[in-house]
Parts: structure tokens; sequence; C-alpha cells
């Protein structure tokens, strides 16, 4: 079975702009809602108290709403979680406050009646929210910095900088549709995002693999074409592997439960747009920031006419 | 043409060997069992204790499937839960025959369920995180400050005795903020001091200054002392930590510190939150109260008392060694303005004593008194979960100044030692809060376990029946290499104890999916070379070498990202980054090695290849 068998190098180039244009309005885009909308974090970040009890029969949430207002609990969250027995209850944070939180919440919960399961509860200090939230932010960078540096080292600075800017916009847009549905964003979904990151990065790598080597190889293309040639070469593994990939995550988002969902979610989003961006974003950026034949082959070309160390000529 | 040295051959299989191995005690899964540890640091286990554990259980007639002595654990493997049960109430009864007194820690735990001979070899089943098996995590928050004043009291406690014993006057020493400051008179006071706390407080900074017309000394602590006394602070929180987690009886406490001023608390299988926060906020305090001693020699007011009628004001107590005093109600003196407990032997008589360190407050308080009352018993009691118990009743000999106090009589070197250890074990160095906290259910847990494990079987499959699809027999050579790629993980996850939580699990299937890459990289490239009208042998050698490169390139950027998160991710994020990386380092070996083994020995052999099943 073969799904791509293409006979001509496809003429990605010539539409580069538009690919980039589109890029370009979904990156401003995901700005937009990051910046309006804001990122829906979970208390890991926020600091706050979130406990999940399950019922024995499916549970009323209104009744628990108006219970725990009436309790003093302000600005509590309560919904469902995976099923409608499930109940999902967020406390923000508030000054003074400690791990007594979801013992009250409990006392308030049993005293509606029927007495629900504790599944799970957590409690995180603002202080720590706030240290994981710059961990985080130092986690991307560090992700950032070291790719930057390898791609830089391993090729060229400009494959370097093409791949992360394509790769970056694949985070943004992430996290823009984060905050458009406001979904949570969690610990899981950050190392998802990272994960993403380095994968999308794959993507890239491989088509510049081919880029280099078609530099050296054909003489007598041009850029555009030669360009052409190695996505046309790589388009096939690129889309089964990330399809590969992307059927572990489906099933994630099926069988995984709430637990692992916006973690798969996140995943989704990134292998499905890193396709897009690590192809058709990294390499016209690569185009105008004037990679060339030069970059790669002098070295070779020494060697090749039989130049020795001395320059002498054989 | 396309074959492997012997040696890269016998790589491949004592690797995929050693995997199965490995994994191999997951299989058993766990059975229950029952764990005995010792609560007090006086008493260790011992071969004796564990016949003695043996032969209970034999008189019961209950037949343990294994029993393991380990240094500081004796653990029981069992039939089934019900005998559990049944077995840690006769180990406790037998090895704690007065509950409120309890020696030793008897919890209810789960072994691995694996031969011995794997668990010799030290092949143990995966360790799961708390979001896996179900318990407590708490992140407390030691305070440092705290910590550091309470040092400099007693610090100025001591400044006050020093100046008193060398004739120094002083306008008061007090406590600001940080530093301690002394006023005097005149300067040559000052100077008389300076050199005296020079030569006796090696561990202050002393600025001189001026304030009004007085002259002042403002003494800070040196940052290596400071450094000192937070970490004795922190060392002293965990020991505290560890002697009350040891009464919740949970089998495998972890108590870790985290950076400079945090502790780290697991206590798996644990459901009942509000008890244990309880248990690790709890203080043991020491009380000083005066003995009724007419009332203690008065033999009808004591039987009374025995029966629970003590006379008003007083209540009964039970002394170490077993008689009985009457204490007044009032208290003297709290563990609060306690600072130190160190045991060692007393001067004159060479008996094991307590050295107990007061506070400047307490110093006072207890000069006071023991002035007032020299030839009177004084009792110091310890009060422990609302419950007081006379450690020890001294006569008072002399007033007692300076806040250093020795407790000592009727005490051995170890009953010296325990003491020290329950009063400075009760109170905590410095103040702690709790800034994090996670409970998970036993259900979820087992829950979570369930949807981890049935995500990466299915998306396993699906990879599976594409790949065989897709690139036939090449296919399934790669499903092949993604199998070793799994045993790896697994085998090494195993074999490093790496806690596996459930974005660990996430992690697994995930490398799974990004492993596949370097066998479609490699297939692709095969194919590719085949289309170019290479011969297959030609080919199969071309396509691994050339996809070689790009395979190293594309696993080290998710690396990078990898190392990141382990560096900067906590908790359950952290056991993600750990089978990233692992799961990467698998991967390469599995899909390069182990999948070029399985080609060779499939088409290496045959000289004259014409057709490749590559699809």
């Amino acid at each position: 079975m073969e799904f791509f068998r293409i006979k001509k190098d496809i003429p990605f180039m010539r539409h580069a702009l538009v690919f980039n244009i589109i890029s370009l309005a979904t990156f401003v885009l995901a700005v937009f809602f990051l910046a309006t909308k804001g990122l829906h974090l979970s208390i890991e970040f926020t600091g706050g108290t979130l406990i999940e009890v399950s019922y024995q029969q499916s549970a009323d949430l209104d009744k628990i709403r108006k219970k725990l207002e009436a309790d003093g609990f302000t600005d509590t969250q309560v919904i469902n979680f995976g099923s409608s027995r499930d109940v999902l209850i967020r406390v923000p944070i508030k000054a003074g406050e400690t791990a007594k939180v979801s013992e009250n919440v409990k006392a308030s919960l049993d005293a509606i009646g029927d007495t629900p399961e504790i599944k799970r509860v957590e409690f995180v200090g603002p202080q720590v929210g706030k240290e994981l939230a710059e961990d985080g932010a130092l986690a991307l960078l560090l992700v950032i910095i070291g790719i930057v540096i390898y791609l830089a080292f391993r090729f060229e600075w400009r494959f370097a900088i093409s791949a992360i800017i394509a790769n970056l916009h694949d985070v943004i847009i992430i996290l823009g549709f984060f905050a458009f549905f406001q979904w949570e964003f969690s610990l899981p979904v950050l190392a998802a995002v990272l994960a993403v990151l380095g994968y999308s990065v794959n993507e890239s790598v491989v088509v510049f693999d081919r880029v280099r080597e078609t530099f050296k190889k054909q003489r007598g293309m041009t850029t555009p074409e030669i360009i052409d040639h190695a996505i046309t070469r790589t388009i096939s593994r690129t889309i089964i592997t990330h399809g590969s990939t992307q059927m572990m995550v489906v099933s994630m988002l099926i069988f995984g439960g709430p637990a692992l969902h916006y973690f798969a979610v996140a995943l989704t989003i990134g292998i499905l747009f890193g396709i897009y961006s690590s192809v058709l974003v990294a390499s016209p950026l690569l185009m105008w920031l004037g990679v060339s034949r030069e970059h790669f082959v002098k070295a070779k070309k020494e060697k090749a006419e039989g130049v020795t160390e001395d320059g002498a000529c054989v | 043409m396309n074959k492997y040295p012997l040696w890269k051959n016998a790589t491949v299989i004592i690797a995929v060997v050693l995997g199965l191995l490995y994994t191999l005690p997951n299989f058993f899964g766990e059975v229950p069992a029952v764990q005995v540890s010792s609560v007090k640091a006086t008493i260790k286990l011992d071969q004796r204790l564990q016949s003695r554990v043996e032969e209970s259980l034999a008189a019961a007639g209950i037949q343990p499937t294994g029993l393991f002595f380990e240094p500081n654990s004796i653990r029981v493997r069992l039939a089934d839960t019900d005998t559990q049960l049944k077995a840690k109430d006769i180990i406790e009864k037998t090895l704690n025959p007065d509950p409120t007194d309890a020696s030793y820690s008897v919890a209810l735990n789960l072994l691995s369920a694996s031969p011995d001979w794997l668990t010799s070899m030290n092949a143990l089943p995966m360790y799961l995180g708390l979001d896996l098996r179900g318990g407590v995590h708490f992140l407390l928050q030691v305070d440092m400050k705290g910590a550091l004043t309470k040092r400099l009291d007693s610090v100025g406690a001591d400044l006050r005795t020093l100046m008193r014993d060398k004739n120094i006057r002083h306008g008061g020493i007090q406590r600001e903020g940080n530093t301690l400051v002394i006023r005097f008179r005149d300067a040559e006071t000052r100077d008389k001091a300076r050199v005296a706390l020079m030569d006796n407080q090696p561990d202050l900074d002393l600025i001189e200054g001026l304030s009004g017309s007085d002259f002042k000394l403002t003494a800070t602590l040196k940052p290596p002392a400071q450094k000192r006394i937070q970490e004795f602070a922190l060392k002293q929180n965990m020991t505290t930590l560890h002697n009350r987690i040891n009464e919740l009886g949970v089998a495998e406490p972890v108590i870790q510190q985290q950076g400079a001023d945090r502790i780290v608390v697991q206590l798996p299988g644990v459901q009942d939150t509000a008890k244990a926060k309880d248990i690790l906020g709890r203080t043991a305090t020491l009380e000083v109260r005066m003995v009724d001693d007419e009332n203690s020699a008065n033999a009808t007011v004591m039987a009374a008392a025995e029966q629970g009628q003590p006379p008003v004001g007083t209540e009964y107590y039970v002394e170490r060694g077993g008689r009985g005093l009457l204490v007044k109600k009032q208290v003297v003196l709290t563990g609060e303005r306690l600072t130190d407990a160190q045991a060692g032997f007393d001067g004159q008589t060479q008996e094991p004593a307590v050295h107990l360190t007061l506070d400047s407050a307490g110093a006072r308080i207890f000069k006071d008194v023991t002035r007032e009352n020299v030839g009177k018993r004084m009792a110091i009691l310890l009060i422990e979960k609302g419950k007081g118990e006379v450690v020890t009743a001294p006569v008072i000999r002399s007033e007692i100044g300076g806040g250093r106090v020795q407790i000592s009589g009727r005490m051995t070197t170890t009953e010296a030692n325990d003491v020290a250890l329950l009063l400075r074990a009760g109170s905590l160095a410095a103040p702690m809060d709790i800034i994090e906290e996670r409970t998970i259910g036993p259900s979820l847990g087992a829950d979570n376990i369930e949807k981890g494990f049935n995500s990466t079987l299915w998306g396993f499959a699906a990879i599976a029946v594409f790949m065989i699809a897709y690139y036939l027999l090449f296919g399934v050579v790669s499903i092949i290499a993604l199998t070793a790629n799994l045993l790896f993980l697994v085998a090494l996850l195993s074999l490093l104890q790496a806690t596996l939580t459930l974005p660990g699990i996430a992690a697994v299937a995930l490398t799974l999916g990004m492993a596949i890459d370097a066998n479609v990289l490699i297939n692709e490239r095969i194919r590719e070379e085949l289309r170019n009208g290479v011969t297959p042998q030609a080919a199969i050698t071309a396509g691994y070498e050339r996809a070689w490169g790009t395979i190293l390139d594309a696993n080290i950027t998710t690396m990078i990202a990898g190392i990141a998160l382990l560096i900067f991710g906590s908790g359950p994020v952290r056991g993600f980054a750990v089978v990233l990386c692992l799961g990467i380092l698998t991967s390469i070996f599995s899909a390069v090695v182990v999948s070029r083994a399985g080609i060779n020995l499939i088409y290496g052999r045959q000289r004259k290849l014409d057709a490749i099943s590559i699809g």
C-alpha cells in the first residue's frame, strides 16, 4: 500500500506567501484571544482548592452551589466531571486560608444529605502556584534556547531561527485555542505543549535534513526548487508519522478519561498544526532568510576537487 | 551483505532477555502483607523479633507465604486480605501489649507477588505514584524566620546569664526583628561586654552604635550560623514528622527535603486526610508543674486519687517507673519555652541525664520557681494527644538560673536518649505550613491505571494494524521493534524504580506514538531507494544508514523538551519527563538496532534477493 506516489515535486514555495498569511492570521487571532480572554489556569498555577467527589446518584449541582454559598464559599465553581455522579468543586484562594478549606467543604457537602465519596483533593498555596507558573515559563524558555542552539550547531542559524519561529507559532496557537474555549490549562497541558514543541521541531528537522542533502547532491536547482523537492520527498513520512502519533492521542482522548482529556486535546492541536507549520511555515522562512548552497557545500567541494591541506593540487 | 556481527546480535538478545526479566515482576501483581517497623529510635529490629512474629502467627494458625527481614522493617506476606487483617491484629497484640505505649508500628502493605529469585536480583514492579495508588501528598513550608527568632531568644537568655556572671551592668537586652540589642551606660562597659561576647558567642556579629544617651551593641547571627540553624530546624522537623507518621502506621511513607526550606510528605494508602493533617500538625508538649508533696505522701488521699478522685487543684499521674503522685494543675512552664533537649551525663554523679535549654522568658520563670521551692519536687510532664505522662519528678536542690535544666535520676542511657528525643520530637524547631496538598482516593488511582493502560493498549493496536497493512513484513518488524521499545521502557522504569504517574503513562503512550517515526523514516527511505532502482539488499543498507542521522536529530529536539521538563517540572509532570527521556533513549535503540536485527535475520542471508515485502 502506498498513499503518496508523487512523481513531480509539488510547488509549495510558489504559494509560500499564502501559507504565511494564513498562519499569520491564525497567530494574530490566537494572540488576540490570549490577550482578551486569557488562559483559564488550573489551581496548580493560581492556588486554591479542588475537590472531586463522587455521589451514589447523579448529583444536584444547584443544591451543592447554594449550600456552599450559604456556608460562605464565594466564587466556587461546581461542575460535573466525567459523569453526572462525579462533581468537581473549585474554591479560589483567599488570603489567610489554609489547607483546612477542603475539610470545611467536605463538612458542607455532608450536611446536604447523601454523603459523597472524596475521590481527590488538591490544595495549592498561592506561593507554590506562582512558582509553578514561573517554572513553566522557564521550562519553555529552556526548550527554545536548547533547540535553537542545537539546530544552529547541527545545521545553520537560519534553520534554527525558522524552525523555532514556526514551532513557537504552534505553541501560541495551542494557547489561543485554550483561551478561546476557556479550557483548563493545567500542568499536564503545559507538559503536552512542551513535548509538542520538541516533536514538531522533529518535523522541521526531517525536512531540513533533506534540504541539506539535496543542496549537496543536486546542482543547478534553485533554492525554492530544492525546498519543494525536500518537502515532496518527505511528505509521505510526515503524514504517516503524525497519523501514527495522532492514533495514540485519539486513543487517549477516547480511553484516557477526564484526567487526560485536555492533555490529549493540546497534543491533537499541536500535532495538526505541527504538520502545517513545520513544513509550510518553516520552509518559506528558511527561503526568505536566504539559505543557499554555499552554506553547506564548501568543505565538501574542496575535498572533491582534490585540494590537499597545504593547498597543492594533484 | 545485511548481516550483523555476532556481538550486535548478542547485544540485542541480552537486552531483550534483561528487558523481559525486569518487566516480569509487573505481571505478578501484589499480595497483601503486614509490615512491622520500630516506632522508637532506641528500639532496633532483630532476628528475635522476627521469630516472635513467626511464633505468634503459627500459634494462631496463620501460615505466611513469605517473611522478609530488612534493616528497618519486617514484612510478612499473606495469602489474602482476610488473613492480612487477622495477622495484623495478632502481631499488633503480641508486639504492643500496651496499645497506649506502642513500640512498633504494624501496618498493612502490599508486596510484590513475584518469586523470590526475581526479587533477589532487584527486579521489582514499577513504583506507582500517589495518583495511581491513592494516598496523600503534602508539601510543607518550614518557617525559617521563626526558627531564627526562636534561636535569638535563647541566645538573648544566654547573654543575660553571661553578663551577670561577668558582672557587666547592662541596660537591657532586647530582640528587635533579627537582631539582639544590648544597651549600656558607658563605652567602657560596652567594650568589656564586647570582649566577653566575642569569647563566648562566636556565632554573633557585633556592631557598636549609639541611641540617645545609650551605648548600644547590636548582635546579629553570622550567616554560617544562620545556615546551620536553618539546616538543623529542617532536620529536626523531619525527625518530628518521622516520629509522628510512624504512629499513623503507614507502610512506606516518603519524607523528603525539597529545596532549602520545604518538606515533602507522601503517605500512600492513607485516606483520612483530616487525621493525617492533625498528626502532622500536632505538638507533643512539655509541661513543668509542681508536685503536691503533702498529699502525695498521704496514703488515704493517694488511694482515693487512684480511684479517680484526686484533691481539688491536683491531678493524679503515674511517674515513669510506676509510682503514683499528685501534680498541681497550675502550669509553671510549657514546652514552648524549650529550645533544645540533649541526652548526656550528670557532671558529678556520671548518671545518665537529659539536658534541657530554655529560652530567656522560660529561664527567668524557672529561676524564680526553683528559688521559691527549694526542697520540693517538680514534675516534668509530656503531654501527647491530650494525655500526660510524668517523665520525671526530681527534688529541687537549689535555685537554677541560666535556663539550663538537667533531668536526672533513675534513668538508663537509653531512656535518657528516648526522653531527649521525645522532647525534641515533640517540639518542632520551626513552625510549618501545608502549602500543597493532594489526596487521591484508591478507586480513582485504580481508575487512572486502567485508563492509562487502555489508552496505551488501543493506541498501540491501531498503530500496529496500520503499520502492518502499510509496510507488510517491514511493518511487522517495526511493530516488533516497538514492542521491544515498550519492553525496555517498562524494564528501565522498574529497574530504576522511577515513580510512575498518570502523566507518566501518557508519556509511555506518547513516546510509543512518536517512536514509530524512526521506523517510518527507515521504511520510507528503503522504498525510495528501491524506486530509484537500487537492489533490495543495498536499499536496506542505504535506508538504515541514511535515516540514522535524521532519527538522531529528530529525537534530540524532543529530548531537549524532556530535559527542560525534568529540570523545572514537579510532581506528576516530572513523572512525564522521566518517561519521555527514557522513552527516547529506548526508542532509538529499538527502532534502529532491534528492527535492523530483525530485517537482517529475515533478508540478510539471502544472496539473491529479488523483492522485499515493504508494500
